[in-house]
């Protein structure tokens, strides 16, 4: 069995339970164990680095050395604690100035950090310990060619010097592990492109818009759903959808399901096990159509 | 002299970290043309903030609202043909930006989060409720104290939370 510490991050725990259940579930059953960290902090995700990029790397690399401590290596959920977390990996592995400054930081602390452990985002998890083919075999309630927009978030992939993992322009690991389910991963405009969700609580009027865009051109493409891997991407379409319908006078009805909890369907997690109530738009048609 | 002005604003950024790649700049526009807010809004626009800053605007740059408008995509940065790492740049510019009592309110509210809770969406006894009906592990508390030693040490404290008045 592959051991993992699990960074939770804020988001999911305190606001999204419904993500942590279904990953906890998805991943357990197929084979991958999760320890959960002690005295494990925030990210220091971009509001943090706006304030201050030192102080974010020091707090990131303080929690990677909770994991170099326990022997092991990191699987996070939220793309924003995998982008935070992998950039000060890979910089302080690769920058021996910076290290040196951190570690500085850090030693009042009593911490060091080493640089002998990795960050993993849980999708390079399926692709490279469960692997495409074991995950095939787990399928036992395939999504029935489900229409699924993938929406990974910024995150994943950008910046992709330094996140390395897919394709910045024409990704493709999010979409094979969906097709795997049984799904379809549709093609829609400007697939790529960001949902806002940072500018909530700043500027909420650009943020609706940019979000309004994400639904719009995935319901215009047939999606029966988004699928999204970050819990802001998830909120600010989610919850989004509502705000939507107050300020345009629109609905699409749209569900927005994250990745982890397709997987739980598809593997035989019974939708009853999840906490799909969390979701402000239903998720009903969606587990009508998968039967 | 007035016209060292630009130079010492360039140089500043350039010596913070994420702000090194400015000078890179060759006005191309490839980054307006990809960022999903300047398709949404003409109140921003990254190759104009770039252009203000390397023109030394140095009030226009770091007063304004412009900076606190990137949504950090990082689109612009894959694209950038300079490889100007525009959203690291952003990031520098708001870290000045801040230390010059530049603060948003949600930034104020994000690092109080921090500083109180070591994270930025604290837990709620609802959520505790829930997460225990759901047959989840209760969440392990932040090591605040460890938090609070690294952002004195880093001065990051002193950076948001400085007295009423004292100067920048
Ligand atoms: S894409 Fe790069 S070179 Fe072109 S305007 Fe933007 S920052 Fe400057
Ligand atoms: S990182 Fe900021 S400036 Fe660059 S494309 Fe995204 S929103 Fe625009």
């Amino acid at each position: 069995m592959t051991s993992y510490a699990l960074f939770l991050g804020c988001t999911i725990p305190a606001r999204q339970p419904h993500y942590e259940l279904a990953a906890r579930k998805a991943l357990t059953k197929l084979g991958i164990e999760l320890v959960d960290l002690e005295g494990a902090t925030c990210c220091a995700p971009p509001p943090i680095q706006s304030i201050d990029l030192e102080t974010s790397l020091a707090i990131a690399a303080y929690n990677i050395c909770l994991a170099e401590e326990a022997d092991l290596n990191i699987l996070t959920l939220c793309t924003g604690c995998f982008e935070s977390l992998t950039i000060a990996n890979r910089l302080l592995k690769e920058n021996r100035e910076l290290r040196e400054k951190i570690n500085k930081i850090l030693s009042n602390a009593g911490k060091e950090f080493k640089g002998t452990k990795e960050v993993k985002h849980y999708l390079q998890v399926l692709m490279d310990d469960v692997g495409v083919n074991h995950l095939k075999q787990n399928v036992v309630k395939p999504l029935n060619n489900l229409n699924v927009a993938a929406f990974s978030g910024c995150h994943l992939l950008r910046p992709s010097e330094l996140l390395r993992f897919d394709d910045p322009e024409r990704p493709r690991i999010f979409d094979t592990l969906i097709e795997v389910l049984g799904a379809k991963s549709i093609p829609y405009k400007n697939k790529l492109r960001c949902c806002g969700g940072l500018l909530r609580g700043y500027a909420d009027d650009i943020a609706l818009a940019i979000a309004r865009d994400k639904i719009v051109n995935a319901y215009n493409a047939g999606a029966d759903c988004i699928s999204t891997l970050c819990p802001f991407c998830f909120l600010t379409l989610d919850l989004g959808q509502m705000l939507i319908k107050t300020t345009y006078k629109e609905e699409y009805n749209l569900p927005i399901i994250h990745y982890a909890e397709l997987l739980s369907l598809s593997i035989g997690v019974e939708p009853k096990e999840l906490a799909l109530d969390f979701h402000k738009i239903k998720v009903d048609k969606v587990l009508e159509k998968i039967g | 002299m007035t016209e060292e002005k630009p130079l010492d604003f360039t140089r500043e950024i350039t010596s913070r970290l994420g702000g090194e790649t400015i000078t890179h700049c060759y006005q191309c526009g490839t980054c307006a043309s990809t960022c999903p807010v300047a398709r949404t809004t003409e109140r921003y626009n990254p190759r104009q903030l770039i252009r203000l800053a390397l023109l030394g605007q140095r009030d226009e740059v770091l007063k304004g609202d412009t900076i606190w408008l990137c949504a950090s995509c990082y689109n612009c940065q894959e694209r950038c043909p300079q490889k100007v790492e525009v959203a690291d740049v952003i990031y520098a510019l708001r870290n000045m930006a801040i230390r010059e009592g530049n603060v948003p309110a949600i930034y104020m509210e994000f690092a109080t989060g921090l500083m109180s809770e070591g994270r930025l969406a604290p837990i709620s006894k609802f959520l505790e409720k829930k997460r225990t009906e759901y047959g989840l592990p209760p969440l392990k508390p932040a090591n605040v104290e460890a938090l609070k030693i690294i952002l004195a040490a880093t001065g990051f404290d002193k950076i948001m939370f400085k007295k009423e008045g004292a100067s920048p």
